[in-house]
Protein backbone atom coordinates (compact mmCIF):
# COMPACT_ATOMS: atom_id res chain seq x y z
CA UNK A 1 0.00 0.00 0.00
CA UNK A 2 2.86 2.43 0.84
CA UNK A 3 4.67 1.53 -2.57
CA UNK A 4 2.15 4.29 -4.04
CA UNK A 5 2.74 6.68 -2.02
CA UNK A 6 6.78 7.34 -3.07
CA UNK A 7 6.83 8.36 -6.42
CA UNK A 8 9.82 8.94 -8.59
CA UNK A 9 10.75 12.60 -9.28
CA UNK A 10 9.58 13.64 -13.15
CA UNK A 11 12.22 14.92 -14.79
CA UNK A 12 10.63 15.31 -18.03
CA UNK A 13 9.92 19.65 -17.27
CA UNK A 14 10.79 20.94 -20.45
CA UNK A 15 14.13 23.01 -20.76
CA UNK A 16 13.25 26.34 -20.19
CA UNK A 17 11.61 25.00 -16.22
CA UNK A 18 14.89 23.43 -15.79
CA UNK A 19 16.70 26.48 -16.36
CA UNK A 20 14.16 28.25 -13.97
CA UNK A 21 14.25 25.08 -11.34
CA UNK A 22 18.44 25.25 -11.92
CA UNK A 23 17.96 28.36 -10.63
CA UNK A 24 15.51 28.08 -7.67
CA UNK A 25 18.36 25.93 -5.32
CA UNK A 26 20.60 28.82 -5.30
CA UNK A 27 17.91 31.02 -4.36
CA UNK A 28 17.18 29.14 -1.52
CA UNK A 29 20.33 29.02 -0.43
CA UNK A 30 20.41 32.66 -0.48
CA UNK A 31 17.45 32.43 1.64
CA UNK A 32 18.61 29.97 4.29
CA UNK A 33 22.11 31.91 4.62
CA UNK A 34 20.60 35.29 4.93
CA UNK A 35 17.85 33.86 7.95
CA UNK A 36 21.03 32.61 9.81
CA UNK A 37 23.00 35.98 9.57
CA UNK A 38 19.90 37.46 10.51
CA UNK A 39 20.06 35.92 13.56
CA UNK A 40 23.15 37.06 15.06
CA UNK A 41 22.72 40.30 17.06
CA UNK A 42 25.05 40.57 19.22
CA UNK A 43 27.27 40.30 17.06
CA UNK A 44 25.73 43.03 14.84
CA UNK A 45 25.55 45.38 17.78
CA UNK A 46 29.29 45.37 18.66
CA UNK A 47 29.70 45.91 14.87
CA UNK A 48 27.77 49.17 14.74
CA UNK A 49 29.53 50.84 18.01
CA UNK A 50 32.83 49.96 15.77
CA UNK A 51 31.35 51.23 12.94
CA UNK A 52 30.42 54.43 14.83
CA UNK A 53 34.01 54.70 16.40
CA UNK A 54 35.74 53.79 13.56
CA UNK A 55 33.84 56.31 11.20
CA UNK A 56 34.07 59.16 13.72
CA UNK A 57 38.28 58.82 14.48
CA UNK A 58 38.50 58.80 10.16
CA UNK A 59 36.54 61.66 9.78
CA UNK A 60 38.28 63.91 12.28
CA UNK A 61 41.72 62.59 10.77
CA UNK A 62 40.60 63.83 7.86
CA UNK A 63 38.90 67.08 8.86
CA UNK A 64 42.30 67.70 10.73
CA UNK A 65 44.23 67.68 6.60
CA UNK A 66 41.38 69.50 5.21
CA UNK A 67 41.78 72.64 8.21
CA UNK A 68 45.99 72.17 7.45
CA UNK A 69 45.06 72.94 3.55
CA UNK A 70 42.18 72.95 2.12
CA UNK A 71 42.94 73.08 -1.28
CA UNK A 72 45.39 69.76 -1.55
CA UNK A 73 42.25 67.86 -0.94
CA UNK A 74 41.79 65.80 -4.19
CA UNK A 75 37.74 65.57 -2.75
CA UNK A 76 35.56 67.67 -0.97
CA UNK A 77 35.27 67.81 2.52
CA UNK A 78 31.62 67.12 2.56
CA UNK A 79 32.06 64.28 -0.34
CA UNK A 80 34.33 62.61 1.90
CA UNK A 81 32.72 62.47 5.11
CA UNK A 82 29.93 60.57 3.28
CA UNK A 83 32.25 58.47 2.03
CA UNK A 84 33.36 57.42 5.12
CA UNK A 85 29.73 56.98 6.72
CA UNK A 86 28.56 54.63 3.60
CA UNK A 87 31.30 53.09 3.82
CA UNK A 88 31.24 52.37 7.19
CA UNK A 89 27.31 51.75 6.88
CA UNK A 90 27.80 48.89 4.36
CA UNK A 91 31.28 47.55 5.54
CA UNK A 92 30.01 43.87 5.30
CA UNK A 93 29.47 44.26 1.79
CA UNK A 94 33.06 44.84 0.65
CA UNK A 95 35.53 43.92 4.08
CA UNK A 96 37.27 40.87 2.12
CA UNK A 97 38.30 40.22 5.79
CA UNK A 98 35.04 39.24 6.88
CA UNK A 99 34.56 35.16 5.12
CA UNK A 100 32.89 32.51 5.42
CA UNK A 101 34.89 30.23 7.81
CA UNK A 102 32.02 27.77 6.94
CA UNK A 103 33.51 26.86 3.74
CA UNK A 104 37.19 26.82 4.45
CA UNK A 105 36.09 24.27 6.94
CA UNK A 106 34.19 22.04 4.80
CA UNK A 107 37.23 21.72 2.93
CA UNK A 108 40.06 21.59 5.88
CA UNK A 109 37.71 19.07 7.11
CA UNK A 110 36.73 17.23 4.24
CA UNK A 111 32.62 17.80 4.98
CA UNK A 112 32.75 19.06 1.19
CA UNK A 113 32.13 15.63 0.78
CA UNK A 114 28.32 16.28 0.92
CA UNK A 115 27.84 19.01 -1.20
CA UNK A 116 29.87 17.18 -3.61
CA UNK A 117 27.09 14.25 -3.82
CA UNK A 118 24.56 17.07 -4.54
CA UNK A 119 23.42 18.09 -7.65
CA UNK A 120 24.78 21.75 -7.07
CA UNK A 121 27.73 23.61 -8.62
CA UNK A 122 30.31 24.29 -6.10
CA UNK A 123 30.97 27.80 -6.78
CA UNK A 124 27.10 29.19 -7.29
CA UNK A 125 26.46 27.67 -3.75
CA UNK A 126 29.10 29.44 -2.19
CA UNK A 127 28.79 32.61 -4.23
CA UNK A 128 24.89 32.63 -3.16
CA UNK A 129 25.95 32.00 0.75
CA UNK A 130 28.62 34.29 0.30
CA UNK A 131 26.41 36.95 -1.01
CA UNK A 132 23.77 36.36 1.58
CA UNK A 133 25.71 36.70 4.62
CA UNK A 134 27.27 39.58 3.65
CA UNK A 135 24.11 41.07 2.61
CA UNK A 136 22.41 39.88 5.97
CA UNK A 137 24.98 41.60 7.74
CA UNK A 138 24.64 44.30 6.32
CA UNK A 139 21.35 45.29 6.68
CA UNK A 140 21.46 44.70 10.16
CA UNK A 141 24.37 47.19 10.83
CA UNK A 142 23.77 50.06 7.92
CA UNK A 143 20.17 51.64 9.77
CA UNK A 144 21.75 52.97 12.60
CA UNK A 145 24.31 54.42 10.94
CA UNK A 146 22.72 55.94 8.26
CA UNK A 147 20.22 57.38 10.07
CA UNK A 148 23.05 59.11 12.55
CA UNK A 149 25.61 59.81 9.65
CA UNK A 150 22.32 61.92 7.78
CA UNK A 151 21.59 64.17 11.05
CA UNK A 152 25.35 64.96 11.92
CA UNK A 153 26.39 68.26 10.77
CA UNK A 154 27.52 69.45 7.29
CA UNK A 155 31.40 67.81 6.68
CA UNK A 156 30.88 65.76 9.60
CA UNK A 157 27.87 64.11 8.48
CA UNK A 158 26.18 62.36 5.38
CA UNK A 159 25.15 64.88 2.35
CA UNK A 160 21.84 63.79 0.55
CA UNK A 161 23.21 61.87 -2.72
CA UNK A 162 24.17 64.60 -5.48
CA UNK A 163 21.12 63.92 -7.59
CA UNK A 164 18.39 61.38 -8.05
CA UNK A 165 20.44 59.78 -11.33
CA UNK A 166 23.49 59.60 -9.16
CA UNK A 167 21.72 57.62 -6.91
CA UNK A 168 20.19 55.02 -8.59
CA UNK A 169 23.37 54.78 -10.59
CA UNK A 170 25.14 54.28 -6.82
CA UNK A 171 22.60 51.20 -6.06
CA UNK A 172 23.60 49.67 -9.17
CA UNK A 173 27.20 49.94 -8.89
CA UNK A 174 27.05 49.07 -4.93
CA UNK A 175 25.47 45.80 -6.16
CA UNK A 176 28.06 45.29 -8.92
CA UNK A 177 30.84 46.18 -6.28
CA UNK A 178 29.24 43.50 -4.19
CA UNK A 179 29.13 40.62 -6.67
CA UNK A 180 33.02 41.78 -7.55
CA UNK A 181 33.79 41.39 -3.94
CA UNK A 182 32.10 38.11 -3.76
CA UNK A 183 33.37 36.78 -6.79
CA UNK A 184 37.13 38.04 -5.42
CA UNK A 185 36.65 36.18 -2.23
CA UNK A 186 35.56 32.95 -4.01
CA UNK A 187 38.98 32.43 -5.58
CA UNK A 188 40.43 32.57 -2.04
CA UNK A 189 37.62 29.83 -1.34
CA UNK A 190 38.71 27.92 -4.53
CA UNK A 191 42.54 28.11 -4.26
CA UNK A 192 42.16 26.58 -0.73
CA UNK A 193 41.05 23.93 -2.10
CA UNK A 194 44.78 23.42 -3.62
CA UNK A 195 46.53 24.37 -0.37
CA UNK A 196 43.74 22.92 2.10
CA UNK A 197 45.01 25.84 4.49
CA UNK A 198 43.60 29.26 4.11
CA UNK A 199 45.92 31.11 6.01
CA UNK A 200 48.48 32.37 3.44
CA UNK A 201 46.27 32.94 0.12
CA UNK A 202 43.72 34.68 2.81
CA UNK A 203 46.67 36.99 4.50
CA UNK A 204 48.11 38.12 0.89
CA UNK A 205 44.17 38.82 -0.84
CA UNK A 206 43.04 40.69 2.14
CA UNK A 207 45.96 43.05 2.49
CA UNK A 208 46.00 43.96 -1.09
CA UNK A 209 42.40 44.16 -1.63
CA UNK A 210 42.16 46.56 1.64
CA UNK A 211 44.49 48.96 0.44
CA UNK A 212 43.87 49.04 -3.12
CA UNK A 213 40.50 49.20 -2.93
CA UNK A 214 39.88 52.35 -1.04
CA UNK A 215 38.84 51.04 1.97
CA UNK A 216 41.81 52.35 4.19
CA UNK A 217 42.09 55.72 2.66
CA UNK A 218 39.71 56.74 -0.93
CA UNK A 219 41.43 56.37 -3.99
CA UNK A 220 41.80 60.06 -4.99
CA UNK A 221 44.04 60.65 -1.67
CA UNK A 222 46.76 58.16 -3.76
CA UNK A 223 49.39 60.14 -5.91
CA UNK A 224 48.34 60.61 -9.16
CA UNK A 225 50.33 58.28 -10.83
CA UNK A 226 49.19 55.65 -8.58
CA UNK A 227 45.74 56.52 -8.92
CA UNK A 228 45.49 56.01 -12.58
CA UNK A 229 46.84 52.10 -12.14
CA UNK A 230 44.61 51.42 -9.35
CA UNK A 231 41.27 52.46 -10.67
CA UNK A 232 42.13 50.14 -13.49
CA UNK A 233 42.27 47.20 -11.33
CA UNK A 234 39.76 45.06 -9.77
CA UNK A 235 40.35 46.41 -6.22
CA UNK A 236 38.81 49.75 -7.79
CA UNK A 237 35.47 47.97 -8.70
CA UNK A 238 34.71 47.07 -5.47
CA UNK A 239 33.40 50.33 -3.23
CA UNK A 240 35.44 52.76 -4.73
CA UNK A 241 32.83 52.92 -7.66
CA UNK A 242 29.87 53.25 -5.59
CA UNK A 243 30.90 55.47 -2.54
CA UNK A 244 32.50 57.91 -4.64
CA UNK A 245 29.21 58.29 -7.42
CA UNK A 246 27.31 58.72 -4.19
CA UNK A 247 29.00 61.95 -2.76
CA UNK A 248 29.05 63.15 -6.51
CA UNK A 249 32.89 63.41 -6.62
CA UNK A 250 33.16 61.15 -10.03
CA UNK A 251 32.29 63.40 -13.82
CA UNK A 252 30.18 61.09 -16.07
CA UNK A 253 32.74 60.01 -18.43
CA UNK A 254 34.57 58.32 -15.03
CA UNK A 255 31.29 56.98 -13.99
CA UNK A 256 30.53 55.29 -17.37
CA UNK A 257 34.49 53.64 -17.33
CA UNK A 258 34.03 52.73 -13.89
CA UNK A 259 30.75 50.70 -14.41
CA UNK A 260 32.09 49.04 -17.33
CA UNK A 261 35.30 48.29 -15.54
CA UNK A 262 33.41 46.76 -12.83
CA UNK A 263 31.51 44.42 -15.37
CA UNK A 264 34.82 43.39 -17.04
CA UNK A 265 36.04 42.73 -14.00
CA UNK A 266 33.22 40.77 -12.36
CA UNK A 267 33.08 38.55 -15.84
CA UNK A 268 36.46 37.84 -15.20
CA UNK A 269 36.91 36.95 -11.72
CA UNK A 270 33.66 34.43 -12.87
CA UNK A 271 35.40 32.67 -15.68
CA UNK A 272 38.65 32.60 -13.64
CA UNK A 273 36.89 31.39 -10.40
CA UNK A 274 34.75 28.60 -11.52
CA UNK A 275 36.97 27.47 -13.79
CA UNK A 276 39.25 26.82 -11.15
CA UNK A 277 36.57 25.59 -9.23
CA UNK A 278 35.95 22.76 -11.07
CA UNK A 279 39.51 21.89 -11.97
CA UNK A 280 39.70 21.62 -8.27
CA UNK A 281 36.53 19.30 -8.22
CA UNK A 282 38.32 16.69 -10.32
CA UNK A 283 41.56 17.27 -9.03
CA UNK A 284 40.54 17.44 -4.80
CA UNK A 285 41.56 14.89 -2.55
CA UNK A 286 38.89 14.55 0.31
CA UNK A 287 40.36 14.79 3.52
CA UNK A 288 39.64 12.67 6.34
CA UNK A 289 38.14 9.16 6.16
CA UNK B 1 23.65 -1.68 -11.72
CA UNK B 2 26.81 -1.17 -10.29
CA UNK B 3 30.04 -2.31 -12.01
CA UNK B 4 33.55 -1.78 -10.88
CA UNK B 5 36.07 -2.97 -13.13
CA UNK B 6 40.01 -3.31 -12.12
CA UNK B 7 39.46 0.04 -10.56
CA UNK B 8 42.39 1.63 -9.07
CA UNK B 9 43.37 4.63 -6.47
CA UNK B 10 46.72 5.85 -5.05
CA UNK B 11 47.10 8.51 -2.55
CA UNK B 12 50.51 10.50 -2.19
CA UNK B 13 51.23 11.66 1.21
CA UNK B 14 54.06 13.81 2.82
CA UNK B 15 56.02 11.42 5.24
CA UNK B 16 58.54 12.91 7.37
CA UNK B 17 60.53 11.97 11.20
CA UNK B 18 59.27 13.30 14.31
CA UNK B 19 61.73 16.25 15.30
CA UNK B 20 62.67 20.34 14.17
CA UNK B 21 65.36 18.61 11.91
CA UNK B 22 63.76 16.86 10.17
CA UNK B 23 60.34 19.30 9.77
CA UNK B 24 63.12 21.67 8.31
CA UNK B 25 64.73 19.21 5.97
CA UNK B 26 60.94 18.45 4.85
CA UNK B 27 60.81 22.30 3.85
CA UNK B 28 63.17 21.55 0.57
CA UNK B 29 62.86 17.77 0.08
CA UNK B 30 59.77 16.38 1.30
CA UNK B 31 59.49 12.51 0.81
CA UNK B 32 56.13 11.44 -0.62
CA UNK B 33 54.83 7.59 -0.07
CA UNK B 34 52.47 6.43 -2.34
CA UNK B 35 49.17 4.55 -0.81
CA UNK B 36 47.42 2.01 -2.49
CA UNK B 37 43.74 3.01 -1.58
CA UNK B 38 42.77 0.43 -4.05
CA UNK B 39 44.19 -1.71 -6.70
CA UNK B 40 42.02 -3.53 -8.98
CA UNK B 41 38.73 -3.84 -7.41
CA UNK B 42 35.86 -5.73 -9.45
CA UNK B 43 32.74 -6.53 -8.90
CA UNK B 44 29.06 -6.36 -9.79
CA UNK B 45 25.88 -5.29 -7.93
CA UNK B 46 22.60 -6.07 -9.19
CA UNK B 47 19.46 -3.65 -8.84
CA UNK B 48 17.00 -3.76 -5.34
CA UNK B 49 20.21 -6.03 -3.86
CA UNK B 50 22.04 -4.96 -0.44
CA UNK B 51 25.81 -5.28 -0.27
CA UNK B 52 27.62 -4.94 3.35
CA UNK B 53 30.93 -3.77 2.60
CA UNK B 54 33.37 -4.92 5.14
CA UNK B 55 37.50 -4.61 6.05
CA UNK B 56 39.32 -3.34 9.05
CA UNK B 57 39.74 0.87 8.74
CA UNK B 58 42.08 2.21 5.65
CA UNK B 59 41.18 -1.09 3.85
CA UNK B 60 39.55 1.25 0.96
CA UNK B 61 35.80 1.09 2.08
CA UNK B 62 35.44 4.63 2.04
CA UNK B 63 37.75 5.28 -1.59
CA UNK B 64 34.77 2.68 -3.03
CA UNK B 65 31.89 4.71 -1.80
CA UNK B 66 33.52 8.10 -2.68
CA UNK B 67 34.40 6.89 -6.04
CA UNK B 68 30.86 5.32 -6.84
CA UNK B 69 29.23 8.59 -5.53
CA UNK B 70 31.37 10.66 -8.41
CA UNK B 71 33.33 12.61 -5.31
CA UNK B 72 36.89 10.52 -6.31
CA UNK B 73 38.20 10.17 -9.79
CA UNK B 74 40.20 6.54 -9.89
CA UNK B 75 43.36 6.41 -11.39
CA UNK B 76 42.22 3.77 -13.50
CA UNK B 77 39.75 0.88 -14.24
CA UNK B 78 35.63 0.96 -15.41
CA UNK B 79 33.31 2.81 -13.30
CA UNK B 80 29.67 2.08 -14.38
CA UNK B 81 26.44 3.12 -12.32
CA UNK B 82 23.16 2.55 -14.02
CA UNK B 83 25.31 2.99 -17.54
CA UNK B 84 26.72 6.44 -15.87
CA UNK B 85 30.33 7.34 -14.86
CA UNK B 86 29.95 9.11 -11.72
CA UNK B 87 33.04 11.25 -11.74
CA UNK B 88 32.61 12.11 -15.58
CA UNK B 89 28.82 13.93 -14.98
CA UNK B 90 28.21 14.11 -11.38
CA UNK B 91 25.61 16.50 -11.62
CA UNK B 92 23.74 13.87 -13.51
CA UNK B 93 24.78 10.97 -11.37
CA UNK B 94 24.48 12.63 -8.22
CA UNK B 95 20.39 12.89 -8.70
CA UNK B 96 19.84 9.32 -8.57
CA UNK B 97 22.13 8.77 -5.53
CA UNK B 98 21.41 9.16 -1.73
CA UNK B 99 24.50 8.89 0.59
CA UNK B 100 24.74 8.86 4.35
CA UNK B 101 28.44 9.26 5.95
CA UNK B 102 28.07 8.33 9.06
CA UNK B 103 31.12 10.41 10.71
CA UNK B 104 29.63 13.62 8.92
CA UNK B 105 26.99 15.74 9.12
CA UNK B 106 24.43 17.14 5.72
CA UNK B 107 22.24 18.74 7.92
CA UNK B 108 22.89 22.63 8.63
CA UNK B 109 23.53 23.19 12.39
CA UNK B 110 22.08 26.10 13.38
CA UNK B 111 18.72 25.41 12.11
CA UNK B 112 15.71 23.12 11.81
CA UNK B 113 15.69 20.14 10.35
CA UNK B 114 12.55 21.25 8.15
CA UNK B 115 14.85 23.83 6.59
CA UNK B 116 17.58 21.34 6.16
CA UNK B 117 15.07 19.07 4.18
CA UNK B 118 13.13 22.29 2.58
CA UNK B 119 16.56 23.38 1.01
CA UNK B 120 17.34 20.08 -0.35
CA UNK B 121 13.90 19.43 -1.80
CA UNK B 122 14.92 22.68 -4.07
CA UNK B 123 18.69 21.23 -4.42
CA UNK B 124 17.38 18.54 -5.81
CA UNK B 125 14.21 19.89 -7.32
CA UNK B 126 11.85 17.73 -5.93
CA UNK B 127 8.03 18.18 -7.13
CA UNK B 128 6.07 19.27 -4.46
CA UNK B 129 3.83 16.18 -4.22
CA UNK B 130 6.73 13.89 -4.47
CA UNK B 131 8.41 15.56 -1.43
CA UNK B 132 5.37 15.61 0.39
CA UNK B 133 4.52 11.64 0.11
CA UNK B 134 8.42 11.47 1.24
CA UNK B 135 8.78 13.28 4.09
CA UNK B 136 5.17 11.82 5.52
CA UNK B 137 6.79 8.17 4.80
CA UNK B 138 10.27 8.86 6.00
CA UNK B 139 8.71 10.75 9.27
CA UNK B 140 6.55 7.88 10.22
CA UNK B 141 9.49 5.38 9.63
CA UNK B 142 11.88 6.88 11.44
CA UNK B 143 10.11 8.66 13.86
CA UNK B 144 10.82 11.98 13.41
CA UNK B 145 7.85 13.98 14.02
CA UNK B 146 9.37 15.42 17.32
CA UNK B 147 12.63 16.44 15.78
CA UNK B 148 11.83 18.45 12.58
CA UNK B 149 11.36 21.33 14.17
CA UNK B 150 14.76 21.43 16.49
CA UNK B 151 17.77 22.90 15.50
CA UNK B 152 20.26 20.00 14.46
CA UNK B 153 22.88 21.08 17.14
CA UNK B 154 20.99 19.88 19.62
CA UNK B 155 19.87 16.70 18.84
CA UNK B 156 21.58 13.51 20.45
CA UNK B 157 23.61 11.57 17.70
CA UNK B 158 21.02 8.74 16.95
CA UNK B 159 18.11 11.42 16.53
CA UNK B 160 21.10 12.93 14.03
CA UNK B 161 21.31 10.01 12.17
CA UNK B 162 17.96 9.27 11.55
CA UNK B 163 17.39 13.00 10.36
CA UNK B 164 20.17 12.08 7.86
CA UNK B 165 18.95 8.82 6.78
CA UNK B 166 15.84 10.66 6.03
CA UNK B 167 17.38 13.93 4.44
CA UNK B 168 19.15 11.53 1.77
CA UNK B 169 16.15 9.90 0.95
CA UNK B 170 14.03 12.47 0.25
CA UNK B 171 14.65 12.49 -3.53
CA UNK B 172 13.50 8.51 -3.91
CA UNK B 173 17.38 7.73 -5.10
CA UNK B 174 17.44 4.19 -6.52
CA UNK B 175 20.71 3.98 -5.08
CA UNK B 176 21.87 4.19 -1.23
CA UNK B 177 25.18 4.49 0.16
CA UNK B 178 25.67 4.28 3.76
CA UNK B 179 29.35 5.09 4.79
CA UNK B 180 29.21 3.44 8.99
CA UNK B 181 25.45 5.02 9.34
CA UNK B 182 24.99 3.12 12.53
CA UNK B 183 28.90 4.22 14.09
CA UNK B 184 28.79 5.54 17.39
CA UNK B 185 24.99 4.69 17.62
CA UNK B 186 22.82 2.95 20.81
CA UNK B 187 21.33 -0.23 20.53
CA UNK B 188 18.06 1.27 20.11
CA UNK B 189 18.80 4.10 17.26
CA UNK B 190 20.64 1.28 15.83
CA UNK B 191 18.12 -1.39 15.60
CA UNK B 192 15.67 1.16 14.39
CA UNK B 193 18.54 2.31 11.83
CA UNK B 194 18.48 -1.40 10.90
CA UNK B 195 14.71 -1.30 10.26
CA UNK B 196 14.51 1.43 8.69
CA UNK B 197 16.92 0.44 5.63
CA UNK B 198 15.77 -3.41 5.42
CA UNK B 199 11.89 -1.61 5.10
CA UNK B 200 13.43 0.95 2.69
CA UNK B 201 15.41 -2.07 0.61
CA UNK B 202 11.47 -3.99 0.32
CA UNK B 203 9.22 -1.52 -0.01
CA UNK B 204 10.91 0.41 -2.75
CA UNK B 205 13.85 -1.48 -3.73
CA UNK B 206 16.56 0.77 -3.28
CA UNK B 207 20.02 -0.94 -3.93
CA UNK B 208 21.81 -0.50 -0.69
CA UNK B 209 25.49 -0.73 -0.49
CA UNK B 210 26.64 -0.17 3.21
CA UNK B 211 30.06 -0.05 5.04
CA UNK B 212 30.34 -0.67 8.72
CA UNK B 213 32.60 -1.88 11.42
CA UNK B 214 29.58 -3.91 13.26
CA UNK B 215 28.76 -7.36 12.00
CA UNK B 216 25.48 -7.34 13.53
CA UNK B 217 24.70 -4.68 10.90
CA UNK B 218 25.37 -7.60 8.45
CA UNK B 219 23.98 -9.92 9.95
CA UNK B 220 20.68 -8.15 10.58
CA UNK B 221 20.70 -6.53 6.96
CA UNK B 222 22.65 -7.98 3.89
CA UNK B 223 22.80 -11.29 2.37
CA UNK B 224 25.99 -10.16 0.43
CA UNK B 225 29.24 -9.13 2.10
CA UNK B 226 31.97 -7.87 0.00
CA UNK B 227 35.38 -7.99 2.00
CA UNK B 228 38.09 -5.63 1.58
CA UNK B 229 41.56 -5.25 2.45
CA UNK B 230 44.74 -3.27 1.76
CA UNK B 231 43.12 -2.47 -0.98
CA UNK B 232 42.20 -5.68 -2.86
CA UNK B 233 38.65 -7.56 -3.14
CA UNK B 234 39.40 -10.76 -0.66
CA UNK B 235 35.85 -12.12 -0.64
CA UNK B 236 33.05 -11.79 -2.80
CA UNK B 237 30.20 -13.89 -1.15
CA UNK B 238 27.14 -14.61 1.42
CA UNK B 239 27.18 -14.76 5.52
CA UNK B 240 26.28 -18.36 4.92
CA UNK B 241 29.70 -18.94 3.07
CA UNK B 242 32.31 -17.57 5.43
CA UNK B 243 30.61 -18.94 9.09
CA UNK B 244 31.80 -22.07 10.46
CA UNK B 245 29.72 -23.88 13.10
CA UNK B 246 28.48 -21.92 15.82
CA UNK B 247 31.15 -19.27 16.01
CA UNK B 248 29.63 -15.30 16.18
CA UNK B 249 29.97 -13.19 13.70
CA UNK B 250 32.26 -11.39 14.98
CA UNK B 251 34.27 -13.99 15.50
CA UNK B 252 34.26 -15.47 12.09
CA UNK B 253 34.76 -12.06 10.72
CA UNK B 254 37.90 -11.47 13.01
CA UNK B 255 39.12 -15.62 11.94
CA UNK B 256 39.06 -13.91 8.52
CA UNK B 257 40.95 -10.86 8.67
CA UNK B 258 43.37 -13.20 10.29
CA UNK B 259 43.67 -15.54 8.02
CA UNK B 260 43.95 -12.70 4.92
CA UNK B 261 46.27 -11.22 7.53
CA UNK B 262 44.80 -7.86 7.35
Amino acid sequence: MRESTRRLPNYTAPMIFKEVAGMKKYLSFFRLSFTMGLQYRAAALAGIVTQFAWGFLEILVFQAFYQAEPGAFPMTMSATASYVWMQQAFLALFATWMMENDIFDTIANGNISYSLCRPIRIYNMWFSQSTATRVSRAVLRCFPILIVAAFLPENYGMAEPASAWHFGLFVLTLVLGLFVTVAFSMLVYVLTFFTVSPQGVRIVFTSMVEFFAGAVIPLPFFPAGWQKVLELLPFASMQNVALRIYSGSMSGAQMERAVALQLIWLAVLLLLGSGLCRLAEKKVTIQGG
Amino acid sequence: MIIMEHVCKSYKIAKRNAGLSEACKALFCREYEVIHALSDVSFTIRDGEMVGYIGPNGAGKSSTIKILSGILTPDSGVVKVDGRIPYKNRMEHVKEIGVVFGQRSQLWWDVPVIDSFELLKDIYSIPKETYHANLEELTELLHLTELLRSPVRQLSLGQRMRCEIAASLLHSPRILFLDEPTIGLDAVSKIAVREFIKKQNELHKTTVILTTHDMQDIEALSQRIILIGKGKILLDGTLDDIKRGDAGIDETVAELYRAYDI
